[in-house]
């Protein structure tokens, strides 16, 4: 199988040509969107951290910038940075410029003398960059450039035995293709790692999925927390899960069944081919931003209550079970998957049905978060999101 | 007849009712090819499980073909399977891990 996509020196082919406008502090966030907004074929994001930071939280923020930059949907970048962040511009851009070819400008707000001069700069950077963005031929790519991320969010009763298990069918359907996906939110492993682990293409890969579970207890327990305290929500138990078990073994379907390859850590490039797993926070706007971050050039996240969420860079196909839901907001939602719940279709042939609304995707059909031009980010951090 | 449940593995002893099913109802589920039916002894809620067989306490409840957790009382066969009647085990991640079994 094969897609219309933008072929990249490095890596996967991207299947949008976006010019990246990127902050490396918060403080250059809203000259970003600024300068986003005066440019049509650039994207923004809106950075929460950058300074006054430990070790640890700058090295993912770096991680997480550098991997937006070098995520095959992005045709070049324009950096705007403050001028006393933790890590300058103009750093920013020489490590960014050793992991890709790409066109990569940067400029600071401090040294070029305030707002209106840095924006006028960038904005005419941005827009030589979208001239030439605008230039490049789509190619026909194999599906195995596709790395497709996996997420799930406002979950209900509908997630774990409809659309979780059809995005799972989806997935090994790709996989079979020789694409590969990602699926993340380690806390919401914790019941079923036994079962995910079960997966693992080696016993090292078993072990690394127990141990991302053990360690994410022990990390809360360490804060005085107890997982279990509230898991399942009161609302969870009132819509039948029962257990954290019952929830995670739903929860995981979504990942499909084929053998793990690689365990990665938060914002990490995936080194293998095949079904992926991420260890990021349940949060699902910081578990999306680290897949993105990771290289994953499209998103499916299933539902059941419902939610707007979508992302700069990388299209957020959103997917629910729950007929209501839908129907009450199909302005959010993609893709009707209650045909699972009727009874009148199996997850299986659901999850068959994904993949060429997956492929228009990749073709470039614009979502509806996409349409609206959403770009949600949470940058994790050492004391994590849960 | 019209499927009201679904069975997410032939392994499993509950099956998750897709409509509210009242005491005496026949619950329809797909297992493989072949249509199964059983009677709900108590009202089913929306998405809850029902149970297929005689569930012993501390028994074990299968959904996915994995233990959910285990009883806290006798569960009959169409009777309603809940937090109320099912708790989960903490995990023991050590025996868990390969390179501790070798």
């Amino acid at each position: 199988m094969q897609f219309w996509g933008y072929k990249r020196k490095e890596g996967r082919a991207g299947i949008r040509n976006h010019v990246l406008i990127l902050p490396t502090c918060a403080c250059g966030s809203e000259s970003c969107r600024i300068v986003a907004s005066q440019v049509r074929g650039a994207v923004n994001i809106v950075f929460n951290t950058g300074c006054s930071d430990v070790a640890a939280n700058t090295a993912m923020s770096q991680k997480v910038l550098t991997g937006f930059a070098c995520n095959p949907n992005v045709y070049g970048v324009v950096i705007i940075g403050l001028g006393c962040e933790t890590v300058p511009h103009t750093e920013l851009k020489k490590k960014i410029q050793a992991m890709t070819s790409k066109p990569v400008v940067s400029f600071g707000i401090q040294d070029e003398g305030g707002t209106l001069k840095t924006i006028e700069k960038a904005v005419r950077a941005a827009r030589d960059m979208a001239a030439e963005a605008a230039m490049q031929q789509k190619e026909l790519c194999d599906i195995s450039e596709l790395l497709l991320g996996i997420e799930c969010g406002g979950s209900d009763a509908t997630s774990g035995i409809a659309s979780n298990p059809a995005v799972g069918e989806l997935s090994d359907l790709l996989v079979d293709m020789g694409a590969s996906t990602i699926m993340s939110e380690s806390i919401e492993w914790i019941g079923g790692e036994h079962v995910l682990a079960k997966r693992a293409a080696t016993p090292e890969i078993h072990d690394q999925i127990i141990q991302v579970c053990k360690d994410y207890e022990a990390h809360l327990m360490a804060n005085g927390q107890d997982c279990r305290a509230g898991q399942p929500t009161p609302g969870n138990k009132a819509g039948g899960l029962s257990t954290l078990d019952e929830k995670s073994l739903g929860c995981i379907r979504k990942g499909g069944t084929r053998p793990v390859v690689e365990v990665l850590g938060q914002a990490e490039r995936p080194t293998k081919t095949g079904a992926i797993l991420m260890d990021t926070a349940g949060y699902d706007i910081s578990s999306v931003t680290s897949m993105v971050a990771g290289g994953c050039n499209a998103v499916i996240f299933t539902t059941g209550r419902g939610t707007p969420t979508g992302n700069a860079i990388v299209p957020v196909l959103k997917v629910t079970a729950n007929a209501r839901t839908y129907q009450k907001m199909e302005d959010n939602m993609d893709v009707d998957l209650s045909a699972i719940i009727a009874g009148t279709k199996t997850y299986q042939e659901m999850g068959a049905e994904l993949v060429p609304v997956i492929l228009d995707v990749c073709n470039g059909k614009l979502t509806k978060a996409e349409a609206f031009g959403f770009s949600d980010i949470a940058v994790d951090h050492v004391c994590r999101y849960v | 007849m019209e499927i009201n449940a679904l069975m997410m593995d032939p392994k499993d002893n509950v099956v998750t009712c897709v409509t509210e099913v009242p005491a005496g109802q026949t619950v329809v589920y797909r297992k493989g090819d072949e249509l199964c039916t059983i009677t709900a002894k108590e009202d089913i809620p929306y998405c809850h499980k029902i149970a297929l067989t005689d569930i012993l306490e501390g028994g074990e409840v299968i959904k996915y073909g994995e233990s959910l957790g285990k009883t806290s009382q006798v569960i009959p066969a169409g009777c309603w399977v809940s937090h109320k009647n099912l708790f989960s085990v903490p995990r023991d991640y050590d025996s868990e891990m390969l390179s501790h079994k070798s």
